[in-house]
């Protein structure tokens, strides 16, 4: 299964390092969104600064949505997801190897992101500790549950319609967890942080495990 | 029960097109006890000591909040779950998944508005970001997620299983999205208004129809669901006749172009990409 899921991890990861869509497309639009929220919040500091782990995560989330787009567009082509399917690979290194490299996708993501908030909304992470073990558990949940979706409405015609309507309320503690999380991260108040990760713990660990079941099943009926 | 409703989508299978009794009794029942509650909760009861007559919706909004949550969510998760199961695999747990969703949406909307109208007075504000009004209309939005799911085509089994394993996702994420919100709302404010507790210190005859309240909603529920379900059955019947009707024409296109007992072959195998 490991070795499976760092065949398929590494192949979904070559085909990303050589087209660049996640460089030039995915990232853009991550700074797009930072930028028209702030537009919509207003020009002032303090209400912007106190927005600013919301509107990162916000980003994070949509950029997540066009990520499991982008995973699912790659098996997409003709024939493809039989391949994959025929090919002898077990599904939980499907899902696993799919989910890492998403995963790593969205961790790149964050880093960058992360100066861009920095640099736009001039806030300060004081527990980084705090900051990083959020972030490591979202993208693990975020991507666990992206590719279960994504394998949900692979090969629908209405497919890039329906998922974010699927995905983004399962999302949604995620996007509590992690934006609460990180503003007790730039707050300095280690304690009420890490309630928050009592949270991300069990959803991660929840889509981990359903993915490594489920992911065989839904294959099966895309 | 799955006799009469004939759970298979044979195309030869005879299906029965009314209204089986116990479902019409059971709609009966829940429409009077519907009436009673009305007139219990309107006219009976006296107006609480704190609350006055706005009291009077809460005999319905906890019954519907009930239905919503736990009746149609619980048999949904359940039916789903079934249908994955091999053993218990069937199309009887797929269609009872699929009706109970639909019914627990409609639920879920009246909670929504139920509580809005309650809210209105009580609070001074249609909406507030409270755990409650947050979670549910989380769970209306996972509930037309899936009913949108469900609505694009595909073959019956394909659908059922796709459908099975987005309700159990739902059923997984429901608990989750609740605590999120409760702790999220919680850890800004004190206790929540909403406490369903409370109200079971009502006396008399408010306990009565509050109890009441919750026995007509179940059986409007267990209805609906029973006709919903019917609803599904007859709309799978339809689309085999269609299927049958469409082959039948094709079969004859055939007996046109070539002598009798030499053509159909060639037509039947073209039917597949047009059925």
């Amino acid at each position: 299964m490991w070795r499976d899921a760092l065949l398929v991890a590494g192949k979904d990861l070559r085909i990303e390092a050589r087209s660049r869509v996640g460089l030039w497309q995915v990232l853009p639009f991550a700074f797009l969104v930072l930028i028209l929220l702030a537009f919509a919040i207003g020009p002032d500091d303090a209400p912007l600064r106190h927005a600013a782990p919301g509107i990162f995560w916000i980003a994070v989330l949509f950029s997540t949505v066009l990520a499991i787009q982008r995973s699912v567009a790659i098996e997409s082509g003709e024939g493809t997801r039989d391949g994959l399917r025929l090919s002898g690979i077990d599904p939980a290194g499907i899902f696993l190897g799919k989910a890492a490299s998403i995963g790593l996708q969205l961790a790149v993501l964050q880093i960058v992101l992360w100066a861009g908030v920095t640099f736009l909304f001039d806030v300060r992470v004081h527990v980084v500790w705090l900051a990083i073990t959020a972030s490591v558990l979202a993208t693990v949940g975020l991507s666990c549950a992206g590719v279960l979706y994504g394998a949900l409405s692979a090969g629908l015609s209405v497919r890039d319609t329906l998922l974010p309507l699927l995905v983004l309320p399962v999302l949604a503690p995620v996007l509590l967890a992690g934006t609460k999380a990180w503003q007790a991260a730039l707050a300095g108040n280690a304690s009420a942080g890490t309630e928050w990760l009592r949270l991300l713990i069990p959803f991660s660990l929840i889509y981990l495990v359903v993915g490594i079941v489920l992911y065989g099943p839904l294959q099966e009926s895309a | 029960m799955s006799a009469t409703l004939a759970p298979q989508s044979s195309s030869t299978e005879s299906v029965r097109t009314s209204t089986p009794r116990w479902l019409s009794v059971i709609g009966i029942l829940g429409v009077i006890a519907m009436a009673f509650t009305v007139w219990l909760g309107l006219w009976i009861t006296p107006p609480d000591v704190t609350q006055g007559n706005l009291a009077r919706l809460l005999y319905i909004h906890p019954p519907i909040a009930t239905v919503a949550l736990y009746w149609a969510g619980g048999v949904a998760a359940l039916a789903s779950l079934l249908y994955l199961w091999p053993r218990t695999r069937s199309f009887f747990w797929d269609r009872l998944a699929a009706s109970a969703v639909e019914v627990g949406a409609v639920f879920s909307a009246l909670t929504l508005v139920t509580g809005s109208l309650w809210g209105r007075p009580a609070w001074g504000t249609w909406w507030t970001w409270d755990a409650r009004l947050t979670s549910t209309a989380l769970l209306l939005l996972l509930e037309i997620g899936y009913m949108a799911l469900r609505r694009v085509p595909a073959e019956p089994a394909i659908r059922a299983r796709r459908c099975a394993v987005a309700a159990l996702l739902v059923a997984i994420d429901v608990p989750i999205v609740h605590f999120s919100v409760n702790w999220w709302n919680t850890l800004h404010q004190g206790g929540t208004f909403l406490d369903p507790g409370f109200k079971l210190h009502a006396h008399g005859s408010m306990l009565w129809t509050f109890l009441l309240g919750f026995i007509a909603f179940t059986l409007i529920f267990v209805w609906l669901l029973g006709m919903r379900y019917r609803i599904e059955v007859l709309q799978d019947h339809v689309g085999d006749q269609e299927l049958e009707v469409t082959l039948a024409e094709r079969w004859h296109e055939g007996d046109e172009l070539a002598p009798v007992g030499a053509g159909p072959v060639g037509v039947d195998s073209d039917d597949g990409g047009a059925a």
